[in-house]
């Protein structure tokens, strides 16, 4: 294998490991602190590509504009499934799977193709690059931990103020937290709003990346990031402070986009990384019930003596 | 201060499972009332408690508490008034958050939740102070997870959270029913000693008639619904079991006794 050619993928998966990780984060916010599944994502991600490529090709907009924009196409999706689960009471798998079709024909309107290359224009990386004089590659991985870190450090804010901390019991106890007065109608679609403007940011931040947008781009979304909050409780679950488990969100991210580089290295088909996805949360997830079932019969088979 | 005028509640109306869970109760609280409520499964006491609280909207009749109409508001609402232990352990604590975080957020109850920080220096101190007061050691643990409580310490912090922000009203829905007999006396005791203290108006939920008799200066038996008997003051404090069982088998036509009561 040649080796320049191993480490300079390694960093590109590093790189697209932590732009991604902004996206883990913002799942992080519904599937472990709001506790549900939010299949938003997948449109959302998307969403924020298509509407960044858009703005920056077709209307020459200033590519950090750009990203808060997308940032907010994020939110807004984000709205439509809180408005569909906490007003209509639809269940929130299902509300993110409508909100996550409708976004499929929303973002082809958007590109009005299913891909938009960001040919000869600026984008953040660029800029960047012009202003430093840095390599692309480093130039991006740089950028990437400037948001991340700061996506870190205002999700440890927000989560520490009076309104996060009722958004945590909503995901933790909301009999108690609507008992003390909080509308958890309101911090639920709050979460969903935040969640998916960190996704949105996340898939216009790629998209600037990988130069172009493409309707499908965050097909399979909600996978990785689960895969990758599951990666990263596995390698620093031991870890409790609130802060260590964001950083380990997208420390899993890397660690995956990582693994899938290797995959790819060694030959294997990048359609199948979907595959290995699936079985790696699937795993996460069977492993400890498995364990807790096997505890108890062997339990029972030693006699109770544990 | 409260007062409940001819409300009504049936739940699955129109279908085969329809249950008249409230026929037209009327009560009027005093301030300062300590009311304790039996009655047999299904009597409405725990649906009485739900409509003060705005859990399910009422069908019929008007709840008022100090001279506001609360019975339309959403339950979030009313919870700048109210105090509320539940029977089940679980439900008044956030088991994945701290000791502190529970208590803070209790503290900010039916206030707006800025963006100021959750938790302040001054707080930590205050709560300290009213953990010792329960004198369950929980002091030495204000940042350990509520999950790892047991459930009596869970309901006794649950207390204090819901009288941490003086409530013009402490609801307590049969708070004791799910915990062992020492666990349950221990939490009772420290019931009497939050009302008394705090001076709390309270109705309080119960399966145990000697405790209904014992605590507070009145007490209401509901049936199908309604309150069939109320008692206060000196002719409350004569009450005996006996007496309580003979009101239930007169109302119920004799069938009434079920062994949950008999026994406690």
């Amino acid at each position: 294998m040649n080796i320049a050619g191993f480490v300079l993928a390694m960093q590109g998966a590093v790189t697209q490991g932590i732009l991604w990780g902004v996206m883990v984060l913002g799942l992080y916010i519904t599937y472990k602190i709001l506790d549900i599944a939010d299949l938003t994502v997948d449109g959302s991600f998307a969403l924020g590509g298509c509407v960044c490529a858009m703005l920056v090709v077709t209307h020459g907009v200033n590519p950090v504009v750009a990203l808060i924009i997308a940032t907010i196409a994020g939110v807004l999706a984000g709205a439509v499934t809180g408005f569909l689960h906490t007003v209509f009471e639809i269940p929130a798998i299902l509300a993110g799977i409508l909100t996550q079709i409708a976004l499929w024909s929303i973002n082809l309107r958007i590109m009005g193709r299913s891909n938009l290359p960001l040919l000869k224009v600026d984008t953040i990386v660029t800029q960047f690059m012009a202003v430093t004089g840095l390599s692309q590659s480093m130039a991006t991985m740089i950028i990437g931990i400037v948001f991340a870190v700061l996506c870190i450090i205002g999700m440890y804010w927000f989560f520490g103020t009076e309104m996060g901390c009722a958004l945590r019991a909503t995901g933790n106890n909301e009999d108690m937290i609507r008992a003390l007065g909080t509308n958890t109608k309101w911090s639920k679609m709050l979460a969903l709003m935040l969640s998916n403007g960190l996704v949105g940011l996340s898939g216009a931040l790629v998209c600037q990346n990988q130069k172009y947008a493409d309707v499908g781009m965050g097909t399979g979304a909600i996978v990785i990031g689960l895969a990758a909050i599951v990666i990263g409780d596995m390698l620093m679950g031991k870890l409790h402070s609130f802060g260590s488990k964001l950083v380990a969100a997208v420390v899993g991210s890397v660690v995956y986009f990582i693994i899938r580089a290797i995959v790819l290295q060694l030959g294997m088909d990048a359609n199948d990384m979907k595959l290995i996805s699936a079985i790696i949360v699937a795993l996460a997830l069977c492993i400890p019930v498995a364990m807790d079932k096997w505890k108890i019969k062997s339990s029972y088979t030693k006699g109770g003596t544990n | 201060m409260l007062i409940i005028e001819n409300v009504k509640k049936t739940f699955n109306r129109g279908t085969i499972n329809e249950k008249a869970a409230l026929n037209g109760v009327n009560l009027h609280m005093n301030p300062g009332d300590f009311i304790t409520i039996i009655g047999g499964n299904g009597a409405g006491k725990s649906t009485m408690l739900n409509m003060v609280a705005g859990v399910y909207p009422i069908d019929e009749g008007v709840i008022t508490l100090d001279g506001e109409d609360i019975s339309q508001k959403p339950e979030y609402a009313r919870a700048k008034y109210l105090g509320r232990v539940f029977q089940d352990p679980m439900r008044g604590t956030a088991a994945g958050m701290q000791i502190d975080e529970n208590l803070a957020l209790a503290y900010r109850r039916g206030q707006k939740r800025t963006l100021r920080w959750g938790i302040t220096r001054e707080e930590k101190e205050l709560y300290m102070e009213k953990l010792k007061g329960l004198g369950l050691g929980l002091e030495t643990r204000m940042t350990s997870k509520v999950g790892l409580l047991s459930g009596g310490q869970r309901q006794a912090l649950t207390l204090l959270m819901a009288a941490l922000q003086k409530p013009k009203l402490l609801l307590l829905d049969e708070h004791t029913a799910a915990l062992d007999p020492k666990t349950a006396k221990t939490v009772l005791e420290l019931t009497e000693k939050i009302v008394d203290e705090n001076n709390l108006t309270a109705l309080m939920v119960t399966h145990n008639m000697k405790d209904a008799i014992r605590l507070g200066n009145r007490l209401i038996m509901m049936h199908e619904g309604k309150i069939i008997y109320d008692v206060a003051g000196e002719e409350k404090k004569k009450l005996q079991v006996a007496d309580l069982l003979k009101k239930f088998e007169e109302v119920s036509g004799g069938e009434f006794a079920n062994d949950r009561m008999m026994l406690s």
